[in-house]
This record gives C-alpha cells, sequence and structure tokens, in this order.
C-alpha cells in the first residue's frame, strides 16, 4: 500500500518528480538542437559567402587559402569511383550468396555475417594503416587515387552488404519457388526478378556507403595522399575534400575561409546524396506493400 | 550455355566474392600483425605498457599516456552524450509536438550525418577559442570530449528512440489502467524495459569515439602527456597514429602498427559487448 | 518399442501399407481409363526428423483430376511438392520412398530436375506472377527452356493464354504489368505460366483459396477443361470443389503426429459410400 502512494499524482513528490522529468527534456533537447543550429549556422556564415560556381571550378591557390577546389573535387569522385567500382559488385555478389544461398541461423551465413560486423566494427584509422601497408607498399601502388579507393571500398563493404542482403531478404519467397517450379535457373531469377525488384534498397545502401566514403578523412589521409593538383591516372595522388578540409584547417594558416566552404560543399554532396537515399529507401518500402 | 552449368558458374562466382569479403577482416589483422611484428620482436610488447614516455625513434614506447587520454576523453564525451542523448529520445517520443519530434529527428539524422572533419573543423574555431578564454591553451581533452559527445550523441538518442518504439502497446495500456502518470511509466516500465538496448546503444557510442581520428585530432592538442587536468592538451591514439604515420619508419612505423592493434581490440570488444547486450552493429 | 501416443487400446491400427489400386470395374468418368502414371510407393517427407507425413503408397492415373483432401498439417501440400522435388529447396527435409513418373524414378539423384520441372508444372495458392509484363512472364520461362524464336514464342503464348480463357480479356496489353491484373487473371496467368512448358502433370496447391468466390469459379471451370490432356493432382480445403472436378480423391489424416493415407479411390466413391469411419466423418463435416 506505502508503495503505491509513490506514483499518486497527488504526492508532491511524485509531481515534482514528473515535472523534472519533463524540463529535463525539454532542456537537453534545447541544448542539442541550439548546438546543432549553431553548427549549421558557423557553417552557412563561414562558408556560403565563398561558394559559388567559380570556387566550385578552379584550381587551389596558395596551399588552398585563396583558389576554388577544382581538382579536390575531381579527386574525390575518382577515389569514390574506385571505390565503389570494387565494392559494389563483391558486396552485391557476396549479399546474394548470403540471401539465396545460406540461411539466416546457418553456421556458414553466420560466420560471413560476423566477420562483415567485425570489420565495420574496426576504427578507419586501423583501415587507413591496412590500406597503407597493403595497397601502398605491398601492393606497390604508392599514395594514390587508386590506394585510397581501394581502402575505403574495404570500409564501406560491410554496409553494402548488409543492406542489399536485408533488401534482397524482403522480395518474397513466392517468386524464387515458381521461378523453381518452372525449372528455371537462379541466375535467370535473380537478374530479372529479385535484383530488381530489390533495386531500390540496393541503390539506398549504395548511396549510404557513398555518403560514408565521402565523408571518410582518416583512412585516406596516408592512403590517397595531400597532392591537390589535378589527377591525370588513378595511379596520381589526389587530395579527397575531406583531407582538403582538415589540412586548411590545420596545417594552413588562414585557411579557414575556404575550410568553411569546402565543408558547405560537402555537406550539401551528402544531404543530396542522403535524400535520393532515403527516396529510394522509401520507394522500396512502398513498392514492397504494393506488391503483397 | 545450359541453365545448370550457368548456375554453378554463378555459384563459383558468388562463393568466390563471398571468400574474399569475409577474408578481408583475416586480411587486415595479418597485416596489422605482420607490421607490427619487428618491433614486438625487438622490443617485447611489455615496452608498450611501460611508463618511461612515447619516444619511439629512441626506444621508448610508452602508449599508457595515450591510451588513458583515448579512454578519459571517450567516457567523459559518453558522460556528456548519454544523459543528453537519452533525454532526447524521451524528447521526441513523449514531449515534442509531432511537427517539432519530426524537425528535432531530422536534425538527430544531420547531425550523425555531418562528417567528423566538419565537426573537428567547427570545434577549433569555435569551441576552442572559448575554452581558451577560460584557461589556455584551449585545445585540450574538454574540447575532445565535447566534440566527440557531438558526434556519438545522435547513437545513443536513434538506438534509445528505437528501443522506446519497440516497447509493447499493451506496457502503456497496463500502466495506464494502474493510474501512473507519463512520466512514472516512463522511468519505471519504458526505461527498464528499454535498458539493456540503450546500454549497448551506449557502448557502440563509445566504440565509436574510442576510434574516431579526425575530430580528435583537431581539437585535444596532441600533446603525449597523462591529463591531469581537463584542459590539459592530450594525445590519443588514433590521433597518434594519423600524425605521426606519414613519417614514421623501421621500428616507429612497427610500433603505430602495435598501437592500431591495442586500438582494435579495444573498440571491437566493446561491439562484442554491445553485441551480447542485444545491440546492433549500426550501419547508420 | 511402441512409443506411448495416448491412443486407446484396441483401436484397430492402420492397415500394413498396400496399394490403394482401383477396380477398373467401378465406372467412372468415360475419360478416365485407368493408366498410372505416377506411381508413389512407401513414401515418407519429414522437416529436420520430423515427419510430415508416412507410408504413403498411391497411384495417380493419366489424365484424370485427383484431389488431396484433409485437415490442415497432415502433409498434403509435402506430398505435392515432393512430385516435383520442390523439397529439395528447403532445408532439412528428407524424403524416403518411391515415386516415378512414367517409369522413370523422380528421386534418382542424376536426374535433370529441371527437365522435371518442365514436365511437371505446380499452381501455388496465392497467384505468384513475376513482377513483369504478362509477354515476359510467360516468355521467361520458354526461353530459359531453349526457345527463342519470336513468332513461335508468341505462338506459344497466345496459346497458353487461350488455354486459359486469358486471351480474349487481355490479348490486347500483353505488355501491361502481371501484377495489375485481378488476383483470378493472376491465377489463371499463372496456371498458363506452367501450361506454356507444355508439361504432362499439373500440380496445384489449393489454387481457388486465395480467391474470391467469382474468380474461383472460373478458375475451378478451368480446371476442370484440362481434364484430359494433363494429370492434374489438386490439393483443396474445399470439399464441394473436390468433388464436382475430381475423377480420384485421397484422403489424408494425422495419426501418431505423421500425415497417413487413411482412404484413396474415386470421387464419388469416396464422398458417397466411404470405407473408412474417418473419412465418413470427415466429408460429413462431423470432424476435422
Amino acid at each position: 500500500m506505502r508503495e503505491s502512494r509513490a506514483f499518486d499524482l497527488s504526492s508532491p513528490r511524485a509531481a515534482w518528480r514528473d515535472l523534472s522529468l519533463q524540463a529535463a527534456a525539454w532542456f537537453a533537447a534545447a541544448i542539442v538542437a541550439g548546438m546543432f543550429l549553431w553548427l549549421l549556422f558557423d557553417l552557412l556564415w563561414h562558408g556560403a559567402a565563398r561558394v559559388d560556381w567559380t570556387f566550385l571550378t578552379t584550381t587551389p591557390k596558395s596551399s588552398g587559402r585563396s583558389g576554388g577546389i577544382a581538382p579536390i573535387l575531381a579527386s574525390t569522385l575518382l577515389i569514390l569511383f574506385v571505390a565503389i567500382a570494387v565494392a559494389a559488385p563483391l558486396g552485391l555478389a557476396t549479399a546474394v550468396l548470403l540471401s539465396e544461398y545460406t540461411r539466416r541461423e546457418g553456421r556458414l551465413g553466420q560466420m560471413i555475417g560476423l566477420s562483415l560486423d567485425v570489420l565495420a566494427g574496426v576504427p578507419s584509422i586501423v583501415v587507413g594503416l591496412f590500406g597503407n601497408a597493403f595497397f601502398c607498399v605491398w601492393l606497390g601502388l604508392g599514395f594514390s587515387i587508386l590506394a585510397g579507393g581501394l581502402t575505403l571500398a574495404c570500409m564501406i563493404l560491410p554496409i553494402l552488404i548488409r543492406t542489399t542482403e536485408s533488401g534482397l531478404r524482403q522480395v518474397p519467397d513466392e517468386w524464387r519457388l515458381s521461378a523453381e517450379a518452372l525449372g528455371m535457373s537462379r541466375a535467370t531469377i535473380l537478374i530479372h526478378v529479385l535484383i530488381p525488384v530489390a533495386a531500390p534498397a540496393l541503390i539506398a545502401g549504395l548511396m549510404l556507403g557513398i555518403g560514408r566514403a565521402m565523408a571518410e578523412t582518416a583512412a585516406l589521409v596516408f592512403t590517397s595522399g595531400y597532392v591537390d593538383r589535378m589527377p591525370a591516372s588513378f595511379l596520381d595522388s589526389g587530395r579527397a575534400i575531406s583531407v582538403h578540409i582538415y589540412d586548411l584547417t590545420m596545417n594552413v594558416a588562414g585557411g579557414d575561409k575556404n575550410a568553411y566552404a569546402s565543408a558547405l560543399v560537402l555537406i550539401a554532396l551528402l544531404i543530396i546524396i542522403n535524400g535520393i537515399a532515403v527516396a529510394l529507401a522509401d520507394r522500396a518500402l512502398t513498392r514492397r506493400v504494393s506488391a503483397a | 550455355m545450359s541453365p545448370c552449368s550457368r548456375d554453378a558458374r554463378l555459384f563459383w562466382i558468388l562463393s568466390a566474392s563471398a571468400l574474399i569479403a569475409s577474408g578481408l577482416l583475416l586480411l587486415i589483422l595479418v597485416f596489422l600483425a605482420k607490421e607490427s611484428w619487428p618491433v614486438i620482436q625487438n622490443a617485447g610488447l611489455s615496452k608498450f605498457m611501460r611508463s618511461d614516455g612515447w619516444y619511439p625513434t629512441e626506444g621508448a614506447y610508452g602508449l599508457l599516456p595515450m591510451l588513458a587520454a583515448s579512454m578519459a576523453m571517450s567516457a567523459l564525451a559518453i558522460i556528456i552524450a548519454a544523459p543528453l542523448g537519452v533525454a532526447s529520445a524521451l524528447f521526441c517520443r513523449f514531449y515534442a509536438p509531432p511537427l517539432i519530434s519530426r524537425m528535432y529527428r531530422w536534425a538527430i539524422i544531420l547531425l550523425a550525418g555531418i562528417p567528423s572533419v566538419v565537426l573537428g573543423l567547427w570545434g577549433l574555431t569555435v569551441i576552442v577559442p572559448l575554452i581558451l578564454a577560460v584557461s589556455p591553451p584551449g585545445t585540450s581533452l574538454l574540447a575532445g570530449s565535447i566534440i566527440l559527445a557531438l558526434m556519438i550523441l545522435p547513437t545513443v538518442a536513434l538506438t534509445t528512440e528505437a528501443a522506446l518504439a519497440a516497447v509493447p502497446m499493451t506496457y502503456w495500456q497496463g500502466a495506464a489502467a494502474l493510474g501512473l502518470s507519463k512520466e512514472a511509466t516512463i522511468l519505471r516500465v519504458a526505461l527498464p524495459a528499454t535498458a539493456a538496448s540503450i546500454y549497448a546503444g551506449i557502448l557502440l557510442a563509445v566504440a565509436r569515439a574510442l576510434g574516431e581520428t579526425m575530430a580528435v585530432l583537431m581539437v585535444s592538442g596532441n600533446v603525449v602527456q597523462l591529463p591531469s587536468s581537463l584542459f590539459d592538451p592530450v594525445r590519443t591514439l588514433t590521433a597518434n597514429i594519423a600524425l605521426e604515420m606519414a613519417y614514421a619508419t623501421g621500428d616507429h612505423r612497427a610500433s603505430l602498427f602495435v598501437s592500431g592493434l591495442v586500438l582494435t581490440a579495444l573498440v571491437l570488444a566493446l561491439a562484442a559487448g554491445a553485441r551480447r547486450s542485444g545491440g546492433q552493429i549500426v550501419h547508420a | 518399442m511402441t512409443k506411448s501416443t495416448g491412443s486407446e487400446p484396441g483401436q484397430n491400427k492402420p492397415a500394413p501399407a498396400t496399394p490403394f489400386t482401383v477396380s477398373p470395374i467401378v465406372a467412372g468418368p468415360t475419360c478416365c481409363v485407368p493408366e498410372c502414371q505416377i506411381r508413389i510407393e512407401d513414401l515418407a517427407v519429414s522437416y529436420k526428423g520430423v515427419p510430415a507425413f508416412k507410408d504413403v503408397t498411391l497411384d495417380i492415373y493419366r489424365g484424370c483430376i485427383t484431389a488431396f483432401i484433409g485437415p490442415s498439417g497432415c502433409g498434403k501440400t509435402s506430398l505435392l511438392s515432393s512430385i516435383n522435388r520442390l523439397t529439395d529447396m528447403i532445408a532439412g527435409c528428407s524424403v524416403e520412398g518411391l515415386i516415378s513418373i512414367d517409369g522413370q524414378n523422380v528421386r534418382d539423384p542424376t536426374l535433370d530436375v529441371r527437365a522435371l520441372r518442365r514436365r511437371v508444372g505446380m499452381i501455388f495458392q496465392k497467384p505468384n506472377p513475376f513482377p513483369l509484363s504478362i509477354r515476359r512472364n510467360l516468355e521467361m520461362p520458354l526461353r530459359e527452356h531453349g526457345l527463342t524464336n519470336r513468332a513461335e514464342l508468341d505462338s506459344r503464348i497466345e496459346k497458353a493464354l487461350k488455354d486459359v480463357g486469358l486471351w480474349p480479356e487481355i490479348h490486347g496489353r500483353l505488355d501491361a504489368p502481371a501484377l495489375a491484373l485481378s488476383g483470378g487473371q493472376q491465377q489463371r496467368l499463372c496456371i498458363a505460366r506452367a501450361l506454356v512448358l507444355e508439361p504432362a502433370v499439373l500440380l496445384m496447391d489449393e489454387p481457388c483459396s486465395a480467391l474470391d468466390p467469382l474468380s474461383s469459379g472460373v478458375v475451378e471451370d478451368l480446371i476442370e477443361s484440362l481434364r484430359g490432356r494433363y494429370t492434374v493432382v489438386i490439393v483443396t480445403h474445399n470439399l464441394a470443389q473436390a468433388r464436382r472436378i475430381a475423377n480420384y480423391a485421397a484422403f489424408f489424416w494425422v495419426k501418431e503426429r505423421a500425415g497417413t493415407l487413411i482412404e484413396f479411390d474415386f470421387c464419388r466413391q469416396l464422398f458417397e459410400a466411404p470405407k473408412h469411419e474417418l473419412t465418413a466423418a470427415y466429408v460429413n463435416g462431423q470432424r476435422g
């Protein structure tokens, strides 16, 4: 009987507790929202003035203090291209094996899944160490766009595989069964039915991976390098936009303004990519509902 | 080509890909070990745990100050981020009007997507000068913790919110039938029911904080020392690798790989803990 | 050695498995010259050691419609999918016993499963056309089995659609998405997709149970029209339907936690003069 009084609304202690919890929630939200808006405001305030067409299309001058970011954008895109070109087919094939040939609770699937989850947990700087030792030194690629892209491929592989796998698993079994009953090969049903149906989910996963790769800095600093010239080949060193922001902030006195402008460009790109991913994921969801 | 042989070929391609993808982890670990081996052989692992400082070119590999800095910074960050994150989730689910809740959630997701290098830039140009005004040099353990807290807060908030969303409706109805207030239900029913998931989210957030490099590197001063106050500049394990990798050679380079292994072990232990208490590796 | 199953002593044990042969003297539909096409002997299927059914021995006659009836969970669907070896797809599923179609052992490990499934079509409970156009739905299986001649493809598609009565309804919009069709049309498309491969046997797993009564009637008429040209095995919960369309009926019941064949006979015989009291109780709606 005494305990139940603790819940009693009329007791002053309970009323005080209720009020303070409510106040704490509003207060915390205010702090977080305040910090976020502050950050956003600063980015826009410092960055927006500099971002224009010229900024995007000219080369950096005096170590990036002035000028634009054209070669940096080019290097970023090339690094992304390498990462996606390697990780996407590998990820798709592994995901197909996991979803079509292994059972979720099966031994093999569990083992592959575990190794991917562990890989996803490895800190990016450590992936960078590996990239440096394996791609740059052991394979002799040096500091290059190719080495950086391959390192990023290792980083985004787990997320690509996991999203693709869950996308494929959501495709109803009935089509697999009917294809099997018609004596059709798994390759046919995969190419003509399963992958097209799961495509929005697959592309959403790809976009997530691209977003992750684009935001990455630590793994690139000592794999793709610092050189801010326009890259001429995949074996050239190239500076990714995140590395550019880092370098301008830390190593170039007076580089803040252009660092903010580059940060704004990077975030704008990320928001666009993320928007595409969300839209596609929604479409995947509605498509599934309408197919059911 | 007959369907059968096509399928057999498909299967082989898939298996080969899966082998590469799942062998990657092994390859990474093998290469880390291989690159670390020279210094382990020359100096022995015990040298890394001694407190004679970090002078890798002179054979002193004391990782302890950096290990301590990494842990202190992550601990501080989660002390800031966990209450804010849980409270954010409560706000979003129970207190905010629908429109504000949606916008707030959107802000948290956006915050999660901000690259760490941008947070570092902002920290260095905004937070560090503020701390400098209180106690120089500004780049400090505190600055690193604040930026890290901002970075990992979305992880805590989003996992907590997902866990709260999964609390069965019957709990709420049961609590309402007992005449409990909303707050009493949150404190005595919802939070206890989701404790395991929140805990897992917090562990994942700590793992992320420990593994973070750029933001920390940019705002925490990078002096190798055991921190004695919040305002001391410190160097974390990750920052150390990023700073010295560019020019390290020989045993020095190998010692950086050792610190990479130590870091990986720490992070994976936390992730394993999170997995065991019911959390999932959050990819987003 | 006998496990206690809680059954009362003295209850008559199931008779030792003997083939349920039907004497040709009993009058049946004229189309049905009883010639055994599918022979099933001592068949048992289990999932991870849990039996779905066992000791099933029966003959399925060419050109006739054979209905499997009985309550849920007595192994009818498992039996059906062991005929085209769809049970291979299910992990932990093991099949024992003999199935042969036209004298060819279905369970022979060296058998080309794709060729088998081309001869034995299957229709599922829920209409499951591929999320492609109507034409692609019919074309894909044909191309898969090596037919690429455009004119030949078109004529086969047209013939299959005419067979299922869809042609007048949809011949103008073959490139429309199959999922835009109504449920009954989708199911008929699925039947056409099976027929386009010109199978000898059609297995149907409750083909009407997911449809509205009107479409159900159309599909039922379609199945009836297949009599004589194809050997049809149909699982159904709708006793009236079985009675209307089937030549033969097999009644299954769960005994000792595994599905068992209780009675197999001419459909009319099984419904009007069942030999077994369980069958009588079931078809009269007293049990199940």
